[in-house]
């Protein structure tokens, strides 16, 4: 049995098409769900082995970018988003899906107090001040994160964003991130060394060169980069000058082969 | 109630602050030390203390990031003095999404007690000297006031004032039932002229007398929503009246025309029909499934998909405000592609600016700055291309003076469809269904005002007709129109765009006939008339025939996607379209008269001499001139890199973009075109896109600019391996004043030479566009016509993306090959030929393509063989040696590898060329396919990072420098 997916469909979400692409072709089982349905109870969270909170531009960035769905995260489906992530399922947030997770509490989580019903740690405007759409390289880190554990080699793929850059408001925060192993993925040069904060290695100046980041239980990651828009070996930038291509599969992958398990 | 006002602002500097202040400097406030960016929002309701607090934090700020403060907002007097702050909000009418989202959301937050909300922004200025200074004391807000006109707000949208502004919220939507009659029956021909003047109606006198005459016939005057209607439909942008007119031709009288007017027949009816249908007529091939008749053209994709390709322009609408004007033509053109049933998979863009750097005091009155016009329209192109979800793939950016108070802003859409799902074909009781957003008294007008010459009145009188899009209810429409169509839900669809309602709904029933009724249309705020209802242009709005029985399953769909349905009338089959308010007719007209009654236009064209470019530039044959020549075209404005640009658009989007618009080993090398293969399909076929446009030639010679764009647009495509035969290409004609004959002869012109080029190249023209009129009034009293500017847009097919060439160098050691003859050139200054070898070249070069034999490969064009080859090192970093020889001596004409000859070949701008990078053990295999045609081997790829051209020998880093400047 293929593991099945639930890819959330809000106002203005535009990469649900891609994401499920890349979950088809890493072996689950996609299947479309707009808010409004889940809302009307047509579909159920609990029915599904993997939660997906695609790219977009969900309510067009109003009042910030994934701010206005981490409120109907929050309002509507607190309860049974609660209970999919505790259930250890995994779940992914990207860019708008991740900027979503974030403002709604979800991620980092862990013991964290939410500063007025918001999360300690954001997403803000790239340090560039301005919307970017180019490749980068990330490496995975985290042994603990379902999607990112075990990948050794390093991914390229996309970013499009204007907030992507992942900032807390306490060091500890950042230090206690480091040391429970929730750093999933990090911008670094193409050869692989780190970006250290350069532009445009680190593309929006995240801390850390902060590309990713899981829950402490590591079923849920959040990432700002388009895994899923790398997933053909035409797809690469370089595929022309002999690059395989095809690196973002192997994330799907992995949190395909974890969904089976659970 | 009590209204509150809210500031946020960053606890750093805003992000958006720097962009004003750089903004700012270079429009020459050269006092102004820093501009820092804050948010208002205005919210009217019953509120607490503690309900304000929550509000403030939790819906509208970053706490991580920001802060907030609140206090109960009081009018007070507009201008505090001697302030340095700048408050702008929107005018009352103009779409403001956050503001609706504030308070969905407050609501959502449980917070009922919120009414209405607005949005502005606030700027707090420093300026150099400080404002304590007391013999400045005047100064500041002097300046404030100056800043605020030139840059912080627009008067098309929005209000500002110095110290505190007074929000305007948006109201409670109800209409207004006056109708107007026109008597036209018994006035004099001066008295009909002056109507259609008042009414803004671009109506000549033999149209006003059709319309008088119809209506004498009928026993009564016309409703004001009658009259607006015909002058809608009868309008330029709508009937392309100019491209159906009649036209006497005659020749310059002074000179010779190198004999090009025998090739004229007296008079040329309808420019469309005689030249660019008969075109596709000619090359007939089976792969056109739809040719100047819908929203967009489409040809086949694959056995399972049609594709759908259309450009359109948003000229006007940017001069006055450059974010709504091309925000709303980006979302216009895809609707035109979600108007043949076919889901939006590409955006083009190709605009044309002024210069950035002109002199701020030399612009004619009520013109806004290049360098405003441009950071506009980018940020309106970015803002709905990123947020809908469409990749924008392919574009240009070209300046020239003649752009500044007409900038061309040409937006184009890619859609796919699966096959025979599309339908034309409305029934006597189907209903009239609107999709999406709700209508104001936005765009009013917008068809007639496109149609005009704009002064420096046009921004504030025809302000209402230009508004922001709202790209989430578009990809609604999106998400509901492409699973109705799979459904089968719907018998017709058509967009509304220019006209509105009138043009769309009046369309659909031009066959049969509807019966409407305008109370049911939903309104954004009150006080709209019966016509303005009917005509409004609010965007994001579709029409579709639905029979009754499916009405249910359609409204299940919009339900989901949060999109509004509307059911507006029915179809009739009585051949009239008949429009109600409140169930009295208030236009009733025969549907024969409406869309056949136009009297043709007749027009006259004077078909000039060609000019020559006056400009001098003949280049030294020296080595230290060809190196300062390149790097001097490689760093002006019209060939450097335009990265900066093209990285705030989202091109991965949908996951398609298999050559990306910045191609090579930084990714900082511009792509010859676009190859997409669209999600869904099966296999490996994709979809290629370029443009050709070359004003500067325009200029001089309009029948052989549209040779030279017609093959610049196939070259491109060929280049990343399109097949040549299989490309199809749209049109986009950007003139002046079509009354005036020698304009006209130029339009004839180069209408004539895309037939030609066209028909040579079997390249069948699917869909085109004009828009004419492109002058500026200056207060001066000077008018500013734009270049003859044509747009050639090119869609191919690609057999197999992962065969797909770019044109940076592969590897040192590799042979380069000029592809196709550089013609010899009588001299600099005149417009080049197209070879007649040009179509057997592509084919060749297509076949070597696909045999596997070309690494890179790059078209020649601004800069000629010089710049290729450089922007070829660029996206290889790699090295290469050129030895001209033979290439010289045959277009400089002068025998011998001279200097001079050499030089000549280097920068002379031909068609029909480009490089061509070959392994050293596929060169024979690739020689092979070039027999009989013109093909010659000139240089070597090299390891060592230096460009060795004509005795001159350029490091790349220099190259990279001149060509992207800091832009990484």
């Amino acid at each position: 049995m293929k593991p099945t997916a639930i890819i959330l469909q809000a106002y203005g979400t535009n990469r649900d098409l891609d994401v499920a692409e890349a979950l088809t072709l890493a072996g689950a089982d996609p299947v479309f769900a707009p808010l409004n349905e889940l809302r009307a109870g047509r579909k159920r969270l609990s029915d599904f082995q993997m939660l997906i909170v695609p790219g977009g531009f969900s309510y067009a960035d109003a009042l910030g970018a994934g701010k206005l769905l981490a409120l109907d995260l929050a309002s509507y489906f607190a309860d049974e988003i609660a209970a999919f992530v505790a259930s250890g399922k995994p779940v992914i947030g990207i860019c708008n899906g991740f900027q979503a997770l974030v403002k709604a509490g979800i991620l980092p989580g862990g013991n964290w107090e939410l500063v007025n019903g918001n999360s300690p740690a954001t997403l803000t405007f790239n340090q560039q001040g301005h919307f970017e759409c180019r490749w980068v390289t990330l490496q995975p880190i985290s042994q603990k994160c379902v999607w990112t554990q075990g990948l050794d080699e390093s991914i390229s793929c996309p970013i499009a964003h204007g907030e992507g850059n992942f900032q807390a408001n306490h060091q500890l925060l950042i230090t206690n991130l480091v040391s429970n192993d929730q750093i999933a993925l990090t911008y670094t040069y193409p050869d692989g060394s780190p970006a250290d904060g350069a532009y445009p290695a680190n593309p929006n100046g995240s801390m850390l060169d902060i590309a990713g980041i899981c829950n402490p239980a590591g079923n849920v990651l959040g990432l700002m980069p388009h895994p899923e828009n790398h997933i053909h070996p035409w797809q690469h930038p370089l595929h022309t000058r002999g690059e395989r291509g095809g690196s973002g599969l192997a994330l799907f992958e992995n949190g395909v082969k974890y969904a089976a398990q659970v | 109630m009590p209204i509150f006002r809210f500031v946020v602002q960053f606890r750093q500097s805003d992000p958006r602050s720097g962009g004003y202040l750089k903004d700012a400097l270079a429009l020459g406030f050269n006092d102004l030390r820093r501009i820092e960016c804050q948010d208002l929002y205005f919210i009217e309701g019953q509120l607490s203390q503690d309900d304000l607090q929550q509000l403030a934090l939790e819906l509208l700020t970053n706490p991580v990031t920001q802060t907030a403060e609140y206090s109960i907002f009081e009018t007070r007097p507009a201008a505090i003095e001697n302030s340095n702050i700048v408050e702008v909000a929107l005018r009352p009418g103009v779409t403001d999404p956050v503001a609706h989202e504030i308070v969905r959301a407050a609501r959502e937050l449980g917070f009922e007690g919120v009414h209405r909300a607005a949005t502005g922004l606030r700027f707090l200025l420093e300026f150099d000297p400080p404002a304590a200074d007391t013999r400045l004391s005047a100064s500041p807000s002097a300046l404030a006031e100056k800043l605020a006109r030139q840059l912080l707000a627009n008067n098309v949208i929005q209000h500002w004032a110095i110290g505190e502004i007074t929000p305007s919220f948006p109201e409670e939507a109800a209409s207004v039932g006056s109708v107007e009659i026109l008597p036209v029956r018994q006035i004099t021909d001066n008295q009909l002229l002056d109507l259609s003047t008042d009414r803004r109606a671009a109506l000549d006198l033999a149209e006003m007398q059709a319309i008088q005459a119809y209506f004498r016939a009928e026993g009564r005057d016309p409703t004001d929503i009658e009259f607006e209607t015909l002058a809608q439909t009868w309008s330029e942008h709508c009937t392309h009246k100019t491209f159906k007119a009649r036209v006497a031709i005659s020749n310059s009288a002074i000179g010779n025309y190198q004999s090009q007017t025998t090739n004229y027949p007296p008079e040329v009816n309808s420019i469309i029909k005689t030249y660019l249908k008969s075109a596709t007529d000619t090359i007939a091939v089976p792969w056109v499934r739809s040719a100047f008749v819908d929203n967009a053209g489409i040809i086949d994709f694959d056995d399972e998909f049609e594709i759908s390709f259309k450009v359109e322009t948003h000229n006007h609408p940017s001069a006055i405000e450059p974010f709504g004007g091309a925000n709303t033509g980006v979302g216009g053109v895809i609707r035109d592609v979600l108007g043949v049933s076919a889901k939006p998979i590409a955006a083009t863009d190709v605009l044309c600016f002024g210069p950035q750097d002109l002199d701020p005091n030399s612009l004619p009155e009520g013109v806004l700055h290049p360098r405003r016009i441009q950071s506009g329209v980018v940020a309106g192109i970015q803002d709905y291309g990123n947020k809908i979800g469409v990749p924008t793939v392919n574009g240009a950016i070209l300046y020239d003076e003649g752009f500044t108070a007409n900038p061309l802003v040409f937006c184009g859409c890619v859609g796919i469809a699966p096959k025979g799902k599309h339908h034309k074909n409305p029934q006597p009781g189907d209903r009239v269904i609107v999709l999406g957003g709700r209508t104001g008294r936005d765009g009013l007008r917008g068809a007639t005002f496109s149609s005009m010459m704009m002064d420096a009145q046009t921004g504030e009188v025809s302000g209402a007709s230009v508004q922001i899009g709202d790209p989430i209810t578009e990809k609604g429409l999106i998400d509901v129109i492409t699973r109705a169509r799979d459904l089968g839900l719907y018998h017709d669809i058509t967009d509304c765009g220019a006209g509105g309602l009138s043009s769309a709904a009046g369309e659909m029933a031009s066959k049969i006939g509807a019966d409407i009724e305008l109370q049911r249309v939903r309104l954004k705020y009150p006080g709209l008339a019966p016509w303005e209802i009917w005509l409004s242009e609010a965007q994001e709005r579709m029409v579709l025939a639905v029979p009754p029985g499916n009405i249910p399953a359609l409204q299940e769909l919009c339900d989901t996607f949060d999109t509004e349905l509307t059911d507006i009338g029915r179809f009739t089959g009585f051949g009239r379209l008949v429009v109600r308010y409140g169930g009295e007719v208030v236009l009733d007209l025969q549907n024969e008269f409406l869309h056949e009654g136009i009297p043709q236009r007749q027009l006259k064209a004077i078909i000039a001499n060609s000019r020559n470019d006056t400009r001098n530039s003949n280049i030294e044959s020296s080595n230290i001139a060809v190196r300062n020549t390149l790097i001097t075209i490689l760093s002006s404005p019209n060939t450097a890199s335009k990265a900066a640009t093209i990285r705030l658009y989202d091109h991965e989007v949908q996951g398609g973009t298999a050559v990306k618009p910045l191609v090579g080993i930084a990714a900082d090398a511009p792509s010859d075109a676009a190859a997409l293969k669209p999600v869904g399909t099966k296999g490996v076929r994709g979809i290629v896109l370029s443009n050709g446009i070359n004003p500067g030639y325009g200029k001089r010679d309009a029948y052989k600019m549209a040779w030279a764009v017609v093959d610049e647009a196939i070259r491109n495509a060929v280049a990343v391996g399109a097949d040549p035969e299989r490309i199809a290409l749209l049109d986009n004609f950007c003139w002046g004043d079509p009354k005036r004959p020698e304009t006209m002869g130029t339009l004839v012109e180069a209408a004539r030479g895309c037939h030609d080029a066209a028909v040579h190249f079997r390249t069948p023209f699917i869909s085109g566009k004009d828009s004419l009129n492109n002058e500026y009034l200056g207060a001066d009293g000077q008018r500013h016509a734009i270049p003859p500017t044509l747009l050639i847009s090119a869609i191919g097919i690609i057999e197999d993306v992962n065969q797909a060439v770019t044109m940076d160098l592969k590897a040192a050691g590799n042979l380069v090959y000029l592809v196709g003859s550089q013609l010899p050139l009588a001299n600099y200054q005149s417009v080049p030929d197209v070879p007649p070898t040009a179509p057997a070249t592509y084919r060749a070069l297509h076949n070597a393509i696909r045999s596997g034999l070309v690494e890179s490969c790059h078209d020649l064009s601004e800069g000629g063989l010089a710049v290729a080859a450089a922007e070829m090192c660029i996206g290889g970093r790699l090295g290469m040696e050129i030895g001209l020889g033979v290439v010289a001596t045959s277009v400089a004409g002068i025998a011998g590898e001279t200097a001079e000859a050499a030089t000549t070949a280097l920068f002379a701008e031909t068609n029909g060329c480009l490089l061509a990078e070959v392994a050293p053990d596929a060169a024979v295999e690739f020689e092979k396919r070039f027999t009989g045609l013109p093909l010659t081997k000139i240089g070597l790829v090299t390891t060592e990072p230096v460009l060795k051209i004509a005795g001159a020998e350029i490091p790349i880093a220099e190259i990279i420098m001149a060509f992207t400047g800091n832009i990484r």
